[in-house]
């Protein structure tokens, strides 16, 4: 029976964090040495954890399935990372940093959690500095900012367009140097498929050596989860291929609560998906926000070319209805101004699934040099994509899955509901509430794996009994046994249908059904439909090769038959809160012009599903007390 | 559109590998190339057949998984990018392009178009690091760096370790990639004091890796899909002679306290 205690210290918030680090205790360094710590994932919660626990003195295992850690799918994070340094004076601070935070997750995340983000945000970008980061600098030497959406300062740090790639390198000569210190063994191209629990505690995991294909269980004192998130679920979406939800969705099914599953960010500019075998969809970074303006014809135009639109005739939608903070509201709130207008029939281009963000205004001000500069990389990707030239003709957006605010259920500690699992970065739900802000992700796996896990994780491994385990355990039998019935029936199929073409099918049910808007009767059909697509797949997917080789087919089968699954989770997430709130939208709850209507007396919760073998799975709610912010209603206007 | 395609078939690292040719119908301009194979794929696997194993992840340029040789030049006919930015506009109508894995001693081939690039981790955990600990870090502000140096290190920095590069030379050889991680670091102030020990280990990595000498051709500036520029071959070349000249107990010029790029 699962319980959800937060561990949330008491006592004033600013110095919660402090206090716990004092009151926690510590692993003698001689002990260290004698203490495996498994952690599965490489991008930038699992890179800084795994480093950080190995120059700590732990022996650490890690794994990531892609060829080499430092492909881990944070590479492609493009815009920034926030930290409440205040270089500009622009009024930031820790205290601003933790209200944004809040707001932007409209008031559905932990308020001691945030908090301690936004306190260890400074850190993160001294750390990365001294690592060799080479974050953009202004001329005079100090670092330079750019704005993020949802903010009125400018704390976001940035390396060009790529941003997500030079923190991670970072992260991973960090851990380049502890594998060649012999105190992280690197284990790549290797797939966890398993989670062994004995007596109640997380020890180990069963992984697929995905060259070879052997199948085999690795056992710790503790297990770190950093598997990043699961909008590709969606099908389409601006994540790496390879993005998955087989790890957490394994460990949910041995016991560790899952939170919030249907919160997923849904990001406003993303290249419009433009034809059937398209596989991904392509962000385009939400910095472009701060130069560029969205705009529809105000009366649907057919072919007519945006550029002989006088501005008279067009609508300058957010600006006109958040003049406030005009195109740069959050993302949930753009995201769904363009969904409204597209399903108004305004939209543009192939469909009328987009609308024009706009650079002539920028261009004719600070002139096309300084636009080349600032966003040459995205300009130069989107004329790939498309063969369109963004400098002259106004780009084309859609919304497209992006981030998911949903994962397993962390206390204050970071660790699940399973004693020993602990979850970090995209992969836990901690601390977005129901809407990330713009660079803020980064800044949690960085948080989560260089400051706060290392610590957190120690208390655990120093307070509780661990007991050695054979390797033929039971309970490593057993998860062995799971993994392995599995991939012979996912081969053993003589199915004339790709995993692919079912894939697509349930991404696109939910992106109807569960995407930017969601109703009681569409999330109710859903949840009927998906059962009958997945005996469909049982019955007649197609898995060729075998298992005892390099198979990418069978990787993805294994990995869509969990889609399948959960999908059916995140419906009944979406079901259950009957409010609207970030990123979740319900129509039943909206005002007369369209805005969402939270409902506090009754869903200020976190909701937390465990898993039950027959039968719809049991919600239990994690209250949410507010006592240093007072929600309100969240206002861009 | 439609392509005759001659694709690299290897069950194995002891199988001897041939090209297969298959057909790629109904192939839209605006499908990327990766796209087209993945239609090829789909086609083969309801027809029971193993589909082409190919390496991708992001598809957007940045991870570094995407890896073919496309009629004969890695990343294929267009300059600056990776294979998963190519598109099939490129090609014309009715075109027969060949498709082949990386070629390099260093780069063992697991299956079909897949390899083993496991070498050039290997490079960086002998030294392509900055070793200090988690915490107690300085301001980031303490040290100055001006823009122009900033901007070389993130030149230098924007490598994606895909290993075009070595693909490209004639004697395999990863002298791009190690100027290009030995020259970011070295750029910057935070990187100054283990530049020597650093450039040394790197270079022996690489020989030990069986990647062979620079030719000086310039092959891999040509495909680098970030376009990373030889002139980092000799930063390089500098940072190793300053290192052998530092080893050696020569005098050399103290170090300066600060950055200053040279
Ligand atoms: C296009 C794009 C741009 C973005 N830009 C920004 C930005 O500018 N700022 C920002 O703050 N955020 C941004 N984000 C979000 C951010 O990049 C991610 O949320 C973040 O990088 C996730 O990091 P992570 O360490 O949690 O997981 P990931 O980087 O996703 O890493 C997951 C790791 O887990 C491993 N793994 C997963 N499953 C298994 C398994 N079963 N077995 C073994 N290994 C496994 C993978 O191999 C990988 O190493 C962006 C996201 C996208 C898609
Ligand atoms: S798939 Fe990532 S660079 Fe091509």
């Amino acid at each position: 029976m699962t319980t959800l205690d937060s561990k949330v210290p008491s006592g004033p918030l600013e110095t919660k964090w402090d206090r716990h680090r004092f009151s926690e205790k510590l692993v003698s360094p001689n002990n260290k040495r004698r203490i495996k710590i498994i952690v599965v994932g490489t991008g930038l919660a699992g890179a800084s954890a795994a480093s950080t626990l190995g120059q700590l003195g732990y022996e650490v295992e890690c794994f990531c399935f892609q060829d080499s850690p430092r492909r881990a799918h944070s590479i492609a994070a493009q815009g920034g990372i926030n930290a409440a340094k205040n270089y500009q004076d622009d009024g930031d601070s820790v205290a601003r940093l933790f209200y944004d935070t809040i707001k932007g997750g409209d008031f559905r995340s932990r308020e001691a959690n945030v908090y301690r983000l936004a306190q260890v945000s400074t850190q993160i970008i001294d750390q990365c500095v001294a690592l060799g980061v080479p974050f953009a600098r202004e001329y005079g030497g100090q670092l330079a900012n750019r704005s993020f959406g949802g903010v009125q300062v400018s704390r976001t740090f940035y390396c060009r367009g790529q941003t997500g790639q030079q923190l991670l390198l970072g992260a991973y000569s960090a851990l380049c140097w502890q594998i060649e210190r012999g105190q992280v063994t690197m284990r790549p191209r290797t797939e966890m498929l398993d989670l062994i629990v004995v007596d109640g505690h997380a020890r180990g995991i069963v992984v697929r050596d995905l060259v070879s294909g052997h199948v085999t269980a690795h056992t710790a004192h503790a297990v770190v989860l950093a598997t990043g998130g699961y909008s590709n679920v969606y099908y389409l979406s601006t994540n790496a291929s390879g993005s998955n939800v087989t790890a957490t969705y394994r460990a949910w099914k041995q016991g560790a609560a899952f939170a919030n599953p249907s919160f997923t960010q849904i990001h406003p500019t993303a290249i419009p998906p433009s034809e059937t075998h398209q596989a991904k969809l392509t962000l385009m970074s939400e910095s472009l926000r701060n130069d560029g303006r969205l705009w529809v014809p105000k009366v649907p135009s057919g072919r007519r070319p945006p550029n002989d639109i006088p501005s008279s005739e067009r609508d300058y939608f957010l600006e006109r209805r958040y003049p406030q903070f005009g195109n740069l509201v959050p993302r949930d709130v753009a995201s769904r101004a363009v969904k409204t207008l597209c399903d108004e029939g305004r939209g543009v281009g192939p469909g009328g699934h987009g609308v024009y963000l706009d650079f002539t205004d920028v261009i004719e001000q600070q002139g096309l040099d300084v636009v080349r500069e600032r966003y040459g990389n995205l300009f130069d990707m989107y004329q790939r994509i498309t063969g369109e030239d963004a400098y002259r003709v106004p780009m084309r957006i859609y919304p497209a899955p992006h981030y998911t605010m949903g994962g397993l259920w962390v206390d204050y500690n970071l660790m699940s509901t399973i004693p020993g699992l602990f979850v970090i970065g995209e992969a836990n739900f901690a601390d977005h509430g129901a809407n990330r802000l713009g660079a803020s992700s980064l800044m949690q796996g960085l948080a989560d794996g260089y400051f706060i896990l290392p610590y957190t994780i120690g208390h655990y491994l120093a307070t509780t009994k661990i007991t050695p385990i054979a390797e033929y355990h039971r309970e490593s039998r057993e998860a062995l046994e799971r993994v392995a019935s599995r991939v012979t029936k996912l081969l053993g199929g003589q199915g004339r249908r790709t995993a692919a073409s079912f894939h697509r099918e349930v991404g696109r049910i939910l992106w109807d059904h569960c995407g930017m808007a969601r109703c009681e009767g569409g999330l109710k059909r859903t949840l009927q439909s998906i059962p009958a697509l997945r005996e469909e797949f049982w019955r007649d997917v197609a898995v060729p090769g075998s298992g005892e080789t390099f198979n990418q087919e069978l990787e993805y089968a294994g990995r869509v038959a969990d889609f399948l699954e959960f999908a059916e989770l995140i419906c009944h997430d979406a079901l259950h809160r009957e409010e609207s709130c970030g990123a979740h939208f319900r129509e039943e709850h909206q005002t007369p012009d369209g805005e969402p209507k939270r409902d506090d007396t009754r869903f200020s919760h976190v909701a937390a599903w465990e898993y039950r073998e027959n039968g719809p799975p049991i919600l239990h709610k994690e209250p949410l007390t507010f006592e240093f912010v007072q929600p309100t209603a969240r206002s861009y206007e | 559109m439609k392509f005759t395609l001659k694709i690299w078939r290897q069950q194995g690292p002891d199988d001897k590998g041939r090209f297969v040719t298959y057909q790629a119908h109904e192939v839209s301009p605006d499908m990327s190339f990766l796209e087209m194979l993945d239609s090829v794929n789909q086609g083969l696997i309801v027809k029971g057949e193993e589909p082409v194993a190919f390496e991708h992840d992001c598809r957007e340029g940045i991870c570094g998984s995407c890896s073919l040789v496309i009629n004969g030049v890695p990343h294929g006919p267009e300059r600056g990018i990776a294979t998963c930015q190519l598109y099939m506009r490129r090609f014309s109508d009715g075109a027969t392009i060949t498709i082949e894995p990386w070629r390099a001693r260093a780069f063992p081939i697991i299956k079909d178009l897949v390899v083993d690039r496991r070498a050039l981790d290997r490079v960086m955990q002998a030294g392509g690091y900055i070793s200090v600990n988690t915490g107690g870090a300085v301001d980031g502000n303490v040290v100055l760096i001006g823009k122009d140096q900033a901007e070389t290190a993130m030149d230098a920095a924007s490598c994606i370790g895909c290993g075009a590069c070595v693909a490209a030379c004639k004697n395999a050889s990863a002298m791009l990639f190690v100027a290009a991680k030995v020259s970011h670091l070295a750029s910057l102030p935070q990187g100054k004091p283990e530049r020597t020990r650093r450039v040394t280990a790197m270079m022996e990595a690489m020989d030990r890796e069986g990647f062979g000498a620079c030719g000086n051709q310039y092959e891999c500036e040509a495909v680098c899909p970030k376009s990373i520029s030889v002139r980092f071959i000799a930063t390089l070349n500098r940072e190793y002679l300053r290192a052998g000249v530092v080893e050696s107990g020569a005098p050399t010029v103290p170090e300066a306290p600060h950055a200053e790029s040279d």
